[in-house]
């Protein structure tokens, strides 16, 4: 059984009145289905307005497709009972692109990290406290930081902050909608590398939401492709992407910027004036 | 000092420090480039390094109250360094354009491209708004935005990022400047436009003949456009080298850091090793 698995999701976003459904709902998802497994990690590519954080939204259970059913480890995450959803919430995390707007400004960082274990684990304040620590230290920042406000910290700091409050409760499934794309470079890399050494640690998986096509390679095992919408197109490794012949994915690597200046494609000449 | 004819703009020994209530803070010091016609000098560094300050302080942008700036800018032969607010007006948009990082942010949302465009025109030239409409159509027609004789009419939101960005720099190219200060002009878009964009921008550069100073954090811009790059940490340039010469052999240890740090692809070799 896989970890989690979608089957035939299709979604729309439409304008409803009173009395009946207008029939002007814009398609978003179209009869997707895949599936992950546990420990591997799905890049889901695409360009903006294709589809990718509706898709996300579904997974996470804050968005009920208009068909369509999403098992998370068998369970249909939209009809099951509220005790086993509770359960599932647990094991079904998130992290979102903007670090700032996802953690409350009037908390500490112990707090901000705290809270999930607040709801779901028994601890007495000194175990939560050496937990937190533990978390902190994990994602590369210490003791120190346990006191201090979220706008003490840099967007990358923030975001490490973020994913030790996904990781807390040592969930199965992380959803990254974009959340290393507002980052510069040097800590986008970091942050994928922790990304990575967490997923060995703990045995998690990812839906890797991201425009970004090397962000999406340096984690990834499987790669999707979405596209107004419809997955069109799912490889088991990355040399499939780089050798796919669709339009749509050679058109993505053509946007691809150049490693080196000997590669690059838009000034070929220095032509000086 | 003499100043070369060939050099369009020149910055010498820049420093600039920000007074703050507990004591004087050094943002930028000791920085030194100059800039040809027709060159892009690829400005890189972390979040934070100064790169923005540094640009800034070229157009005098920052508070004159809280800053201080030392040291020479020199463009075309005059000093930008302490020019009057009022001089000042003059250079910026026509000499120097600025392309900034979120298009969404540097229109005013109130009112619509064309007056926006027309007003950027006519203040820097003595044409009419019917020449001036002209001439930001044409210039809008050189980064292929579609029919701009409507997108004139648009408002900044009915937008997309991307077409945002082709129409700031169609409205720095309008008056030809000698230099564009880009200053992270792809991080707000969308990858699929990122290289649109560049492009543009490289049309432009070697249409007119205007020096581009190219800030990034992303060496895939840099390694794209630029001819020679400067990279920065902690408000100094650590290392300055031919674009080449950089991404060869670089020399300063952070340079190294910088290039290590690149989410790569080898797009030669088989995936197999980057798991």
């Amino acid at each position: 059984m896989s970890l989690l698995q979608v089957n035939e999701v299709t979604h729309s976003y439409g304008n409803r009145t009173f009395f009946k459904w207008q029939n002007r709902s814009k398609k978003v998802l179209s009869d997707i289905s895949f599936s992950i497994e546990e420990g591997t990690c799905l890049g889901m590519l695409g360009t903006s307005g294709a589809g990718k954080s509706t898709l996300g939204k579904v997974i996470l259970g804050l968005e009920k497709p208009k068909h369509g059913q999403i098992l998370f480890q068998g369970h249909d995450i939209y009809t099951v009972d509220k005790y086993t959803r509770q359960k599932i919430r647990r094991d079904l995390q998130v992290v979102f692109q903007d670090s700032y707007s996802a953690v409350n400004p009037r908390m500490t960082a112990e707090r901000i990290i705290a809270e999930p274990l607040e709801n779901y684990e028994k601890l007495t304040l000194a175990e939560q406290k050496r937990t937190v620590i533990e978390l902190l230290e994990k994602v590369g920042l210490g003791e120190k930081d346990l006191k201090k406000y979220p706008h003490q910290f840099s967007g990358g700091q923030l975001q490490r902050i973020n994913i030790a409050r996904a990781v807390s409760l040592k969930p199965k499934l992380i959803v990254l909608d974009e959340s290393v794309s507002s980052l510069d470079m040097v800590t986008q890399t970091l942050i994928l590398e922790l990304l990575r050494e967490l997923k060995e640690d703990f045995g998690l998986s990812y839906f890797f939401i991201t425009h970004d096509i090397k962000a999406a390679c340096m984690i990834s095992d499987t790669l999707g492709v979405l596209e107004k919408g419809e997955l069109i197109e799912h490889y088991n490794s990355k040399n499939e992407f780089f050798s796919s012949e669709n339009p749509v994915v050679k058109e993505m690597r053509g946007s691809i910027l150049a490693e080196h200046p000997r590669f690059r494609s838009i000034r070929t000449k220095s032509n000086y004036i | 000092m003499g100043t070369d004819k060939s050099k369009v703009l020149q910055v010498r020994d820049l420093h600039v420090q920000i007074k703050a209530k507990n004591g004087i803070t050094t943002l930028v010091q000791d920085i030194n480039f100059e800039l040809k016609p027709g060159e892009i000098l690829g400005l890189i560094g972390e979040s934070g390094c100064g790169k923005t300050v540094t640009s800034m302080s070229i157009l005098q942008l920052l508070n004159r109250k809280e800053t201080t700036i030392e040291g020479s800018i020199m463009l075309k032969g005059q000093e930008l360094n302490g020019l009057a607010e009022k001089e000042m007006r003059k250079i910026r948009g026509k000499d120097i354009a600025f392309i900034m990082q979120n298009p969404m942010n540097a229109f005013t949302p109130v009112f619509t491209i064309g007056h926006q465009f027309v007003e950027t025109i006519r203040s820097h030239t003595s044409l009419n708004k019917k020449q001036a409409t002209e001439l930001a159509i044409e210039s809008m027609k050189q980064v292929n935005l579609p029919d701009p004789g409507k997108l004139l009419k648009y408002y900044p939101f009915q937008l997309s990022g991307g077409m945002l960005q082709r129409v700031m720099i169609a409205i720095a190219a309008s008056l030809h400047p000698a230099v564009i200060i880009a200053d992270e002009p792809t991080t707000a878009l969308d990858v699929n436009n990122q290289k649109n964009v560049l492009r543009h921008l490289d049309k432009i550069r070697s249409e007119y003949g205007s020096a581009i100073l190219l800030i990034s954090h992303d060496l895939g811009v840099v390694s794209e456009m630029a001819d020679e790059v400067a990279v920065m940490q902690h408000g100094k340039i650590v290392e300055k080298a031919g674009v080449f010469q950089l991404f060869d052999s670089p020399k300063h240890e952070y340079t190294k850091k910088l290039l290590n740090a690149r989410p790569t692809l080898y797009l030669e070799e088989p995936m197999t090793n980057l798991i």
